[in-house]
């Protein structure tokens, strides 16, 4: 499964972050996961949120540049040694990974955000190991 | 379509009208403009000297100053009582500049601005909708009275409350747009963003006339896209100073705008020496008014950079043609000793697809350096800073190519820059020198 990730540039500007996160909050868009990385200038929020199309129609009314794109939700053992078992797969297939980052964790499971150069051969890699990814429906539910 | 026989005439005639014009306007201007009378005294020239067009050339120029040093109606010709109109200039720096006009001027100024908005395409079938601003810029009264002129039915919206000029556009079926360049890609923004209404699928407007701007191919280009490819946009030139807009205007064939040479005659200098220079090179235009009354200022210094064209236009005027501008001599801004033209700039940013059309020029220094950097608005979203980092070092690079300079591009969102509505600003200079 590919889930859909809302990703938004801010410039770093005091109160820039909080516009973004007022325009989510006023149309009910929860946000499920988020990262923010940044340079000196600017930076890149990305979301997991309930409603992405949503949040991407808003965002781009009041102004700010956002984007939808395919990654994969992965459901791994919470477990040491579960996320280079992982890695590991999609390395030997010849993949390589953007960025990545944490979703949620319960007792048994943990659940990671991955962003990879080619997210529908990423996706078939780990049906072929039997690992599993959420779509956002499933995100939702969590 | 071409308004008046005069337009058409061989250059023979032309120019014997503008020495007889001339002559008659040097003569009045001495007799009833003490401060003009002085300078030529100064220069060692009388009216009488002037016997060719040529002999144009001995006159003292006049600039911006000699206006402000006349505040307010020094340098006028008539007295006060035969004023129907005052304008004046905004006047950022120091006092305004006042003009004036009689009655004869106002007919003279409703038939040059009748001739350029033909120019243009303008018909009596069109709906014309004025949006520059009314009231003592001359911009908005001067193409109002022109297209009225013509029989077209005007829209005197003048500028503001976007969405209230895009709904007139919708329920008045508006054809034709008079804005600056920036305002017209402004209101399409607003009606896109805003309204969910697409100007070239759900508006009318098929031509502009714009103005009171530079527009450059690059401008022009973005306001196709956003209005549309059928779209007529042309660009027509004036300032108060000289009558207001109706001293030039493109025509459809759009190589450079044709000047009203039988009220106007046109010279191009070099700026430093006041040297006249020969047709076709690059200098400051410097024009002569040869009919006005109230106002007739001789040889005024325009600070505009541009060049003139004599061969006959497709478009069977005989008029000159004045290459569309390409700075204003007060707009260079010099940086590391470097001149720098924000036309320069904005043919860069306009020249990538990723970026909107809205920029910011901001000059500082840094101890003894200056820091040129020049803000931009991302039009297209991207989830890779190895995408933004690219961007962002293609635009200073290109900007390094063309103005040799090395500037740093701010990258921002969509719609966070200033929007202008009459003449755009968009030079920060915050040296302290």
């Amino acid at each position: 499964m590919l889930a859909k990730q809302l990703s938004v540039f801010v410039e770093n500007r005091k109160g820039r972050l909080g516009e973004v996160l007022n325009v989510l909050a006023e149309h009910g868009v929860n946000i499920l996961s988020m990262s923010l990385a940044d340079t000196t200038e600017y930076g890149l929020l990305r979301l997991i949120v309930n409603h992405p199309e949503l949040g991407k129609a808003k965002l781009t009314a009041a102004g700010f540049s956002s984007l939808l794109s395919d990654v994969l939700v992965i459901e791994i053992p919470h477990k040491a040694g579960a996320l280079q078992s992982l890695l590991k797969c999609i390395e030997e297939a010849g993949i390589s990974v953007e960025y990545m980052y944490g979703l949620s964790m319960d007792v048994n499971e943990a659940y990671v955000v991955l962003k990879a150069s080619d997210a529908t051969q990423t996706e078939k890699v780990l049906l072929e190991n039997g690992v599993k990814t959420l779509s956002n429906e499933q995100i939702k539910a969590l | 379509m071409i308004w008046s026989k005069e337009e058409t005439l061989p250059r023979e005639e032309i120019e014997k009208i503008q020495l007889e014009r001339l002559q008659e306007t040097v003569k009045r201007v001495y007799d009833k403009v003490a401060p003009y009378r002085a300078k030529m005294d100064a220069a060692g020239v009388k009216p009488e000297d002037i016997k060719t067009l040529k002999d144009l050339a001995k006159l003292p120029f006049v600039t911006k100053q000699d206006m402000r040093d006349n505040y307010p109606f020094g340098l006028f010709a008539v007295p006060k009582d035969k004023l129907v109109r005052i304008h004046a200039s905004s006047g950022t720096t120091g006092k305004p500049t006042v003009v004036g006009y009689t009655k004869g001027d106002l007919d003279t100024w409703t038939e040059c601005v009748s001739r350029i908005a033909c120019m243009g395409g303008a018909t009596e079938k069109d709906v014309a909708q004025i949006c520059f601003g009314y009231g003592m810029f001359t911009g908005a009264l001067g193409l109002h009275y022109g297209l009225e002129n013509i029989g077209a039915a005007i829209v005197p919206s003048s500028t503001g409350n976007s969405q209230k000029q895009i709904m007139y556009m919708q329920d008045f079926e508006t054809s034709l747009l008079v804005a600056t360049p920036s305002y017209a890609l402004r209101l399409a923004e607003v009606a896109r963003r805003e309204m969910g209404v697409d100007p070239k699928r759900d508006l009318k407007v098929k031509i502009g006339l714009v103005g009171s701007e530079m527009l450059t191919d690059a401008m022009r280009e973005e306001m196709h896209k956003v209005w549309g490819e059928d779209m007529l946009i042309t660009s027509n030139y004036g300032m108060s100073e000289l009558m207001g807009p109706g001293v030039s205007g493109e025509c459809e064939y759009m190589e450079g705008m044709h000047i009203n040479e039988d009220f106007f005659i046109p010279e191009i200098i070099d700026s430093k020496t006041g040297e006249v220079l020969p047709a076709g090179e690059k200098g400051e235009l410097v024009i002569t008014c040869i009919k006005k009354e109230g106002l007739p200022l001789i040889r005024y210094r325009t600070k505009d950079i541009t060049r003139l064209f004599y061969d006959k236009c497709k478009c069977g005027r005989t008029f000159c043609r004045m290459e569309n501008l390409s700075g204003r001599s007060d707009d260079m801004l010099k940086v590391r000793g470097v001149n720098v033209f924000p036309s320069q700039i904005e043919e860069v940013i306009l020249s990538f697809d990723e970026l909107g059309p809205h920029y910011e020029i901001v000059v500082e220094r840094e101890g003894y350096t200056d820091k040129l950097t020049v803000k931009v608005e991302l039009n297209h979203a991207t989830d890779s800073f190895t995408v933004l980092e690219n961007l962002a070092k293609r635009v200073s690079g290109k900007l390094k190519t063309i103005l040799g300079l090395d500037a740093k591009v701010k990258l921002e969102s969509p719609n966070t820059l200033q929007r202008f509505e009459g003449k755009a600003k968009r030079v920060k200079d915050l040296r302290k020198v």
